[in-house]
C-alpha cells in the first residue's frame, strides 16, 4: 500500500479521532482545548462553535438562543461555507467512522455485487431537514437532536455511551445490508445542511480528464457517486455541495486525474472530450 | 419488451406531478407523525431535576442544545481532582443517556448520588451557551451579582412517616447538611407526648428559601431518603388567584391591582340596572 493511496484517509482518521480525544480529555481531564460536544464546543474556553442545524431547530421551536451559540453557529457556517465545503461529514463527524466501516465491509463481503433491492432517493436528507423543523415547531423540542446518531455517538464517547449504542449499531446494519451509504449519503439531514452550506466552498476536488484512464476506482469508493459525473468526460471541479471533500477519490486515483485545488469560479469546462 | 411498455398507458406529466406530490406528502406525514410521537414522549420527564437557573421545563427543553458544557464546568466534575482523596469528583450534572428517564442529552442531577453544592460563582450557569440556564435567574437585581440562594432546582419534601425525627429519635442530619440552615430547613420543637419528657426535633422546609440542592437528601440516614427533592411544579400546589389572604397587605394589593386587568366581572348584563335582572324568572 502506497502512501499516496491512503494519504487523505489517514489524515481524516487522525482528525476525526483527534477531535474525539480532545473532547474526551476536555470532559474527563479538564483540557481546555476543546470542550463540550459537536452541538456546541468551546475552543480554549473562549471561541464558541455551534451546530447550525441544532440552532435552527431551536429557532423552529420558537425559542431564542444566547449570543454564544449564535456566534458559534456563524463561525461554523462561515468556515465550511467559504473554505471547507461539506468536510464536516468526512473529517469531523464520528458516524462517518461507522458508515465508512460498513461501506468498506460491503465491498469486502461483495454485498455491493448482490443485486440491490432497496432504492431510496438521495434527496431524503433535504426532506428530513424540513420535517425536522416542522416537528421541532410542533413538539417544542429540537427534533433531530433527540434522534441524531451524530450527537448520540459523539456525546456517548465524551460522556458515556449507554443504550444509545443500539442506534449506532442500527445505522451500521442499515448501511451494511440495506442501502449503500444509506445514512450519510441519503438520510442524514445534517449532511443535507452541510451540503447546502458548503455548496460554494473554495476547497474542491478537481478532475483532469486528460489523465483519466477510466478505471472507475474513484466511483467505487465515493460515498456520493453522483458528484463524480464528469469523470473521464470533462476537466472540471466537483461542484456539487454533496461532495464531502473526503479525498478518497484523490487517494485511489493512480493517474493523477483528481486532486484538491482552490476553486476557480471563472473556469468553465476545459479540455472536454465530449 | 419495448412492445409491452408501449402498450401501457403513459402517465401524463401532470398526473405524474400530482402522484409524486401525494407520495412525498404521504411519506412526509407518516414520518412526521412517527417522529413527533417519539419526540413528544421523549420530552416528558416530569421528575427530572435540572441544573440551577434552568428555564421552565418546556422552555428549557426548547433551548438546551445538549452540549454538556454545564456538566464540564460544574465543580463536581471528574476533571476536578478531590485533594483529600486524590480521586476524581463524582459528577453532579449527568448528561441523559438513552436509557435514563430524561430527555436524551439534557443535563440533570440525582441528589441522593451527587447533590448540587451551590457554588458562589455558579460555573454551570455561566458556561451555558444558549441561555437554557439563565444567568438572570440567579442574579440579584439590586447588586447585579450572582446569588446562589436564588437557585430553584426543586424543593425538599419530608415524608414524616419515615422520617425518624418524627418518631422522636434524635436526628438532625438534613438540618445540619442544609447550606441555608434555619432559612430553607429549620427544626420545629414539639413535645413528645408518648414519653412525656422528650422533644421532637422535626425538620420543616421553607418553600420560599429551599433551592432544591439536595444536600439534605444526600445526608438523610434512612434506607430510602425520608427527605427528598422534587421539581417545584411537581411538589407544590397552587391555590388559584381568587383566594386572597385578607390579613396580608401584599395580597390585598394584588386584588386591587387585578381589578380591570385580567380579571373582570363585567359581562353583558352589567350595563343594565340590577333591578332589571335580579330575581328575573323567579317564581314566588
Amino acid at each position: 500500500m502506497k502512501w499516496h493511496n491512503v494519504k487523505y484517509l489517514v489524515l481524516r482518521r487522525l482528525v476525526q479521532i483527534g477531535l474525539l480525544v480532545l473532547y474526551f480529555m476536555g470532559n474527563w481531564y479538564g483540557w481546555k482545548v476543546l470542550q463540550g460536544d459537536l452541538s456546541t464546543s468551546m475552543i480554549f474556553g473562549k471561541i464558541p462553535l455551534s451546530d447550525p442545524f441544532a440552532v435552527l431547530q431551536i429557532f423552529a421551536t420558537g425559542a431564542v438562543v444566547a449570543t454564544n451559540a449564535l456566534i458559534g453557529a456563524l463561525i461554523v457556517v462561515l468556515f465550511y461555507g467559504i473554505i471547507g465545503g461539506r468536510a464536516f461529514c468526512s473529517w469531523v463527524c464520528p458516524v462517518n467512522l461507522v458508515t465508512d466501516l460498513a461501506a468498506w465491509l460491503r465491498r469486502k463481503l461483495l454485498i455491493d455485487r448482490i443485486e440491490r433491492k432497496v432504492w431510496i432517493s438521495r434527496n431524503i436528507r433535504y426532506y428530513m431537514i424540513v420535517l425536522a423543523l416542522i416537528v421541532s415547531a410542533l413538539v417544542g423540542l429540537a427534533a433531530f437532536e433527540v434522534v441524531s446518531p451524530i450527537t448520540i455517538l459523539n456525546r456517548g464517547i465524551v460522556f458515556g455511551m449507554g443504550a444509545g449504542m443500539g442506534l449506532i449499531v442500527a445505522i451500521f446494519l442499515f448501511d451494511l445490508f440495506v442501502v449503500k451509504n444509506g445514512w450519510c449519503g441519503h438520510v442524514c439531514p445534517l449532511g443535507g445542511v452541510h451540503s447546502i452550506i458548503g455548496r460554494y466552498s473554495l476547497i474542491r476536488v478537481r478532475h483532469n480528464s486528460d489523465n483519466c484512464t477510466l478505471c472507475m476506482k474513484c466511483k467505487t469508493v465515493c460515498p456520493e457517486v453522483e458528484v463524480l459525473g464528469m469523470i473521464g468526460k470533462r476537466s472540471e471541479f466537483v461542484s456539487r455541495g454533496e461532495c464531502t471533500n473526503c479525498g478518497r477519490c484523490v487517494d485511489v486515483c493512480d493517474d493523477d486525474a483528481l486532486g484538491f485545488e482552490l476553486r476557480n469560479f471563472l473556469e468553465t469546462n476545459t479540455g472536454g472530450k465530449e | 419488451m419495448d412492445d409491452k411498455k408501449a402498450k401501457k398507458t403513459p402517465i401524463s406529466p401532470r398526473r405524474r406531478f400530482f402522484t409524486d406530490l401525494a407520495y412525498t406528502a404521504g411519506l412526509g406525514v407518516m414520518g412526521g407523525l412517527l417522529w413527533a410521537g417519539y419526540a413528544e414522549k421523549a420530552k416528558s420527564s416530569p421528575l427530572t431535576l435540572r441544573p440551577p437557573a434552568a428555564l421552565d421545563e418546556p422552555d428549557f427543553l426548547k433551548t438546551c442544545i445538549k452540549c454538556g458544557l454545564c456538566s464540564e464546568a460544574c465543580y463536581n466534575r471528574p476533571s476536578n481532582i478531590d485533594r483529600d482523596t486524590g480521586k476524581p469528583r463524582p459528577r453532579t450534572l449527568k448528561m441523559a443517556k438513552a436509557q435514563d428517564d430524561v430527555t436524551i442529552g439534557t443535563p440533570f442531577f440525582i441528589p441522593r448520588e451527587v447533590p448540587c453544592y451551590m457554588c458562589d460563582d455558579i460555573p454551570c450557569v455561566t458556561a451555558c451557551p444558549t441561555g437554557a440556564l439563565d444567568v438572570a435567574k440567579v442574579t440579584n437585581p439590586k447588586t447585579g451579582e450572582l446569588d446562589y440562594t436564588m437557585m430553584d432546582m426543586g424543593i425538599a419534601v419530608v415524608d414524616d412517616n419515615s422520617c425518624i425525627a418524627f418518631w422522636g429519635l434524635q436526628c438532625d442530619a438534613c438540618y445540619r447538611a442544609c447550606p441555608l440552615m434555619d432559612k430553607a430547613l429549620r427544626l420545629e420543637y414539639a413535645k413528645n407526648e408518648r414519653t412525656g419528657k422528650h422533644a421532637f426535633l422535626k425538620p420543616v422546609v421553607d418553600m420560599n428559601a429551599c433551592t432544591g440542592c439536595g444536600l439534605c437528601e444526600k445526608a438523610c440516614v434512612t434506607e430510602k431518603p425520608a427527605i427528598f427533592v422534587l421539581p417545584r411544579e411537581v411538589a407544590l400546589g397552587k391555590p388559584g388567584a381568587h383566594y386572597v389572604k385578607g390579613w396580608d397587605k401584599k395580597d390585598q394589593q394584588r386584588v386591587k391591582e387585578r381589578v380591570g386587568k385580567d380579571v373582570t366581572t363585567h359581562d353583558k348584563r352589567s350595563a343594565k340596572n340590577p333591578m332589571d335582572y335580579l330575581n328575573k324568572g323567579v317564581e314566588y
